[in-house]
């Protein structure tokens, strides 16, 4: 990284936090500590009606402090960098752990695990927006929205967002590790109206790299277009029948299956995938795997919040189950190793076919796309899913009309061994990436 | 001078005569005709227990000051986690570039601080008990839910405790200040027989010191609940799938009403025309049976405030009387701008947050049938006595609530318990579906809590059981 003189201060700057934290766990006796520290700066303008309605100025910090004294853990965080304040959050975690039990699972990631060289992924592209520019971008945005159809009415508005954040992390393992990064997105919702009844939609783009955002025109046209598309919605009679799960609700479906195979659920044995290493769950053309170095890219990281390096791996292969996603805990709880996984995951890809978004709906011929899901209906123990739904009525191939007021049900794990097709139609906005998902059959609740 | 100002501002260089000079360094900027600065101290704990042993605690604190300028329609905001002069001047000035020109708006005086800290006590939970006794209360509920029922295979409870201290100045000449502590216990257990497993959790919580979790054994309960309701989804059919009568319990089932109505009612919603309430104030939205309110004036609960976060007192508000739409809930802003006062209702997550229009204790008043009436009424339907939380559409009114327990209902008798299955509606319509309206109202245990545009608020519900003529149910079962 060429790093900038200002870049290599503010990283030396927060280094140095967590060096004085690591020193003041020593000096209370404790027998590892780890510290994060975190900075985020930025700006945020939302438009309504052509108008700057809200103009925020961010900037937030944190220091947290776990300590472990003969296996027993305590964790404590403040906002305030001072010597002092540090000292005192230190000080605060030692008392904690002389209260809570020995865990002989507890403690650091393995010395051998960390990421003793990290790679630069790109991940920092200040953009330095004003807030005068912000709000012409998000002007133009809603602007293209309002015009974007007649039956648009009424606006929720359009907002810019930009932030730049400094990430660091240091154990007593000796790691020390940081990098800048930023994320700046522009979103636009507007409300449409026909026969007395609205309908709310929007559209968002998101990047590390602002020159990367999606033209702000063409995210207003999107919103508009998404909003009238749900008008004059109707309701479905109970059902059983076909659901493509459009990608955004897609990576939500793919989101389930990671917290089902996440080391926390399963050592719980809150999870309806226990024991699931080696076994078949989804059809034997699926392929999952996690990709945390794509450069520049929003769930990129070069290690995770334990310092663990960050790699590239299979998690399911041939619709069987590869790898658990594991922090270092959870891994020694189950007798495996860390995956590099506290925190979450980074950038999971779902390889998908060569059918596009409307070859999907010609496969599934007749049925439910679903594009909006709603609630927590999910019990992650036994996979039961209820959740109330809206998207659009397909037959013969084509989208027929919008429904709403509807619930799909079923359970996950009937959900993933029957997925007929994976479109192409990645959406690259998330850290999960998934096309579109056809699932063979699900109940539908409606009239 | 008060307790709170001088847990505020006790440490800092900041003095009340600041607090009138920045208001006036703000409303200096031509066109700015409201302003105001939020300070807070927080301090939270949060101690969690698993495999029987008490594995982490955590402590954290959260202060800083927020300053917004408001121009119009328009809001400015900046804020600081320091307290200081040289942070609230540049918070000051940054905010009030919201406006380029205008007419110069005067700044009210300040004045003195009176504080009524009448509806909970100004402790800090923290100190309520020793950490020793905290790992103690943690265990002995682990203890007691693998006590009650040999089919419980793992436990996990927490324990959250927290006091904040704010005070609010504002340009209007409001100048107030509230210590709010909050607790809550949480209990998730997991139980397994024949190869079936299955998860209940039960908890509660106010706004008191940590002793309320040994009074009438509450603690106890919560564990105790938590297994009834996961034994009971081991013997769970399949839910019923399609429109049908739904009896809902008393108390958290009032989910329903938070959804439904209460988000659609919020005054920001209302003013910009995005609700499907809009414009509805003296319509018919519910049966004559339904009278909704929201209540921040109830004692202990963890939905009540003194004061709401722009330092108006607490009041409570009839949403709807009778069936018939009264009012909306409203902050400042939006209650200026629709020719309202501000109902008490202007909450913010933190000093790094806007305030805006959000929902205190909601429940709906108690009607004139027996619950066991409303049952036997019922031929076939579907009793919902427990929920995983809501979501809603403001705009088109669609709102679904997961039920977590549930039972079937088979001429007039309640008969086997369901899986758990998501109910859809329509806000506007539900309320006119309501034919009978139990005599028992209850509030929640105390853990809800409501997210609105990223901000996350502890609010309360509460209802009578209620009967649904028709409302659809997302089983699996035809």
């Amino acid at each position: 990284m060429s790093d900038s003189k200002q870049i290599k201060k503010k990283r030396n700057e927060l280094e140095s936090h967590i060096e004085l934290a690591l020193k003041a766990a020593r000096k209370y006796g404790a027998d590892a500590a780890e510290i994060s520290v975190a900075e985020d700066k930025g700006l945020s303008v939302t438009v309504r009606n052509g108008e700057i309605e809200t103009l925020e100025n961010h900037f937030d910090k944190g220091l947290a402090i776990t300590v472990f004294n003969k296996q027993c853990k305590g964790s404590s965080s403040t906002s305030d960098f001072s010597e002092k304040a540090i000292r005192q959050a230190v000080k605060t975690a030692t008392d904690i752990a002389s209260f809570t039990a020995q865990d002989e699972f507890s403690g650091l990631a393995e010395y051998d695990e960390l990421a003793w060289d990290y790679p630069d992924l790109n991940l920092y592209y200040p953009w330095g927006v004003s807030a005068e520019e912000a709000t012409e971008i998000a002007i133009q945005c809603e602007t293209a929205a309002l015009k974007g159809d007649k039956r648009i009415v009424n606006s929720e508005g359009a907002s810019i967002s930009s932030f730049e954040s400094f990430r660091a992390y240091g154990n007593s393992h000796g790691f020390i590790g940081s990098y800048p990064a930023s994320s700046h997105s522009l979103s636009c919702a507007v409300i449409g109206k026909e026969n007395d009844a609205m309908q709310r939609d929007y559209w968002y783009t998101a990047a590390r790299d602002n020159n990367l955002l999606e033209d702000a025109k063409r995210v207003g046209k999107k919103a508009a277009k998404r909003t009238v598309a749900r008008l004059n919605a109707k309701k479905l009679s109970t059902s059983k029948l076909p659901i493509l799960f459009s990608p955004e609700m897609a990576s939500g479906l793919i989101g389930h299956f990671v917290v089902a195979v996440s080391g926390s659920s399963l050592y719980r044995k809150s999870s309806f995938l226990l024991d699931s290493l080696g076994e078949k769950i989804f059809p034997d053309w699926m392929h999952i795997y996690e990709q945390p170095h794509i450069v520049s890219g929003l769930g990129s990281a070069p290690f995770d919040s334990e310092g663990v390096k960050t790699r590239s791996r299979n998690i399911v292969s041939h619709g069987v189950i590869d790898s658990y996603i594991l922090n270092s805990y959870a891994a020694r709880k189950l007798k495996l190793t860390t995956t590099g996984n506290a925190g979450g995951v980074h950038n999971l890809c779902v390889e998908t076919g060569n059918l596009n978004f409307n070859a999907m709906l010609k496969l599934m011929d007749k049925g439910l796309l679903v594009t909006e899901l709603m609630g927590q209906g999910i019990n992650m123990v036994t996979g039961d899913y209820s959740r109330g739904a809206a998207g659009f009525w397909v037959e013969n191939g084509k989208i027929q009309y919008p429904v709403e007021e509807i619930t799909i049900a079923g359970n996950l794990k009937d959900m993933f061994s029957n997925i007929v097709a994976i479109g192409n139609d990645i959406d690259t906005r998330l850290t999960t990436r998934t096309g579109s998902i056809l699932v063979e059959e699900m109940m539908i609740a409606g009239e | 001078m008060a307790k709170t100002k001088s847990t505020i501002l006790s440490s800092t260089d900041v003095s009340e005569i600041e607090l009138a000079k920045t208001l006036a360094r703000v409303m200096s900027q031509g066109g700015v005709d409201a302003a105001d600065l939020y300070f807070q101290k927080s301090h939270s704990e949060f101690w969690s227990l698993e495999d029987s042993i008490v594995k982490h605690g955590d402590f954290n604190i959260e202060q800083g000051v927020g300053v917004r300028a408001i121009s119009g329609e328009k809001t400015g905001f900046a804020y600081s986690d320091e307290i200081s002069i040289k942070a609230l001047k540049s918070a000051a000035n940054a905010a009030r570039a919201i406006s380029r020109q205008g007419q110069k708006h005067s700044v009210n005086a300040l004045p003195k601080m009176h504080e009524s800290f009448h509806l909970y006590d100004a402790v800090d939970p923290i100190d309520t008990f020793s950490a020793e006794e905290k790992v103690k209360l943690l265990e002995s509920v682990d203890i007691e839910a693998r006590r009650i029922d040999s089919r419980v295979t793992q436990v996990m409870v927490s324990l959250a405790g927290e006091r904040s201290a704010i005070l609010v100045a504002a340009a209007d000449g409001t100048l107030a200040s509230d210590v709010r502590p909050l607790v809550r216990l949480s209990v998730s257990v997991i139980v397994e027989a024949n190869g079936r497993r299955e998860q209940g959790g039960a908890g509660g919580g106010a706004r008191v010191g940590y002793g309320y979790f040994l009074e009438e054994e509450r603690a106890l309960e919560y564990a105790r609940e938590a297994v009834r309701q996961a034994v009971l989804k081991l013997d769970a059919v399949d839910a019923p799938a399609g429109a049908m009568t739904v009896v809902l319990g008393a108390g958290w089932p009032g989910v329903l009403l938070h959804e439904a109505v209460g988000h659609g009612l919020e005054g920001d919603f209302n003013r910009k025309g995005s609700s499907a309430f809009s414009g509805r104030v003296g319509e018919r939205i519910a049966t004559s049976e339904c009278t909704v309110v929201d209540d921040g004036t109830l004692a202990n609960r963890r939905g009540s405030l003194n004061v709401d976060d722009e330092g108006t007192p607490t009041q409570c508000t009839t949403l709807i009387e009778n069936g018939i739409l009264k009012g909306y809930l409203q902050d400042k802003l939006n209650g200026r701008l629709m020719g309202e006062a501000s109902t008490g209702n202007g909450r913010r997550e933190s000093y790094a947050h806007l305030p805006m229009p959000r929902m205190t204790n909601t429940y709906m008043l108690p009607g004139k049938y027996e619950h066991d009436e409303i049952i036997a009424s019922v031929d076939r339907g579907l009793y919902a006595v427990n929920f995983a939380g809501g979501q809603v559409d403001i705009t088109s009114g669609k709102f679904v609530f997961s039920a977590s327990e549930a039972y079937l209902i088979e001429n007039g008798k309640i008969t086997s318990p369901v899986r758990g299955a998501t109910l859809i509606g329509n806000g506007p319509d539900v309320l006119t579906k309501v034919s009978m309206v139990g005599n028992n109202l209850k509030l929640d245990e105390g853990v809800g809590t409501c997210g609105k545009e990223g901000q996350s608020v502890p609010v309360g519900v509460g209802q009578p059981s209620l009967k649904i003529d028709e409302l659809t149910v997302g089983g699996t079962s035809v």
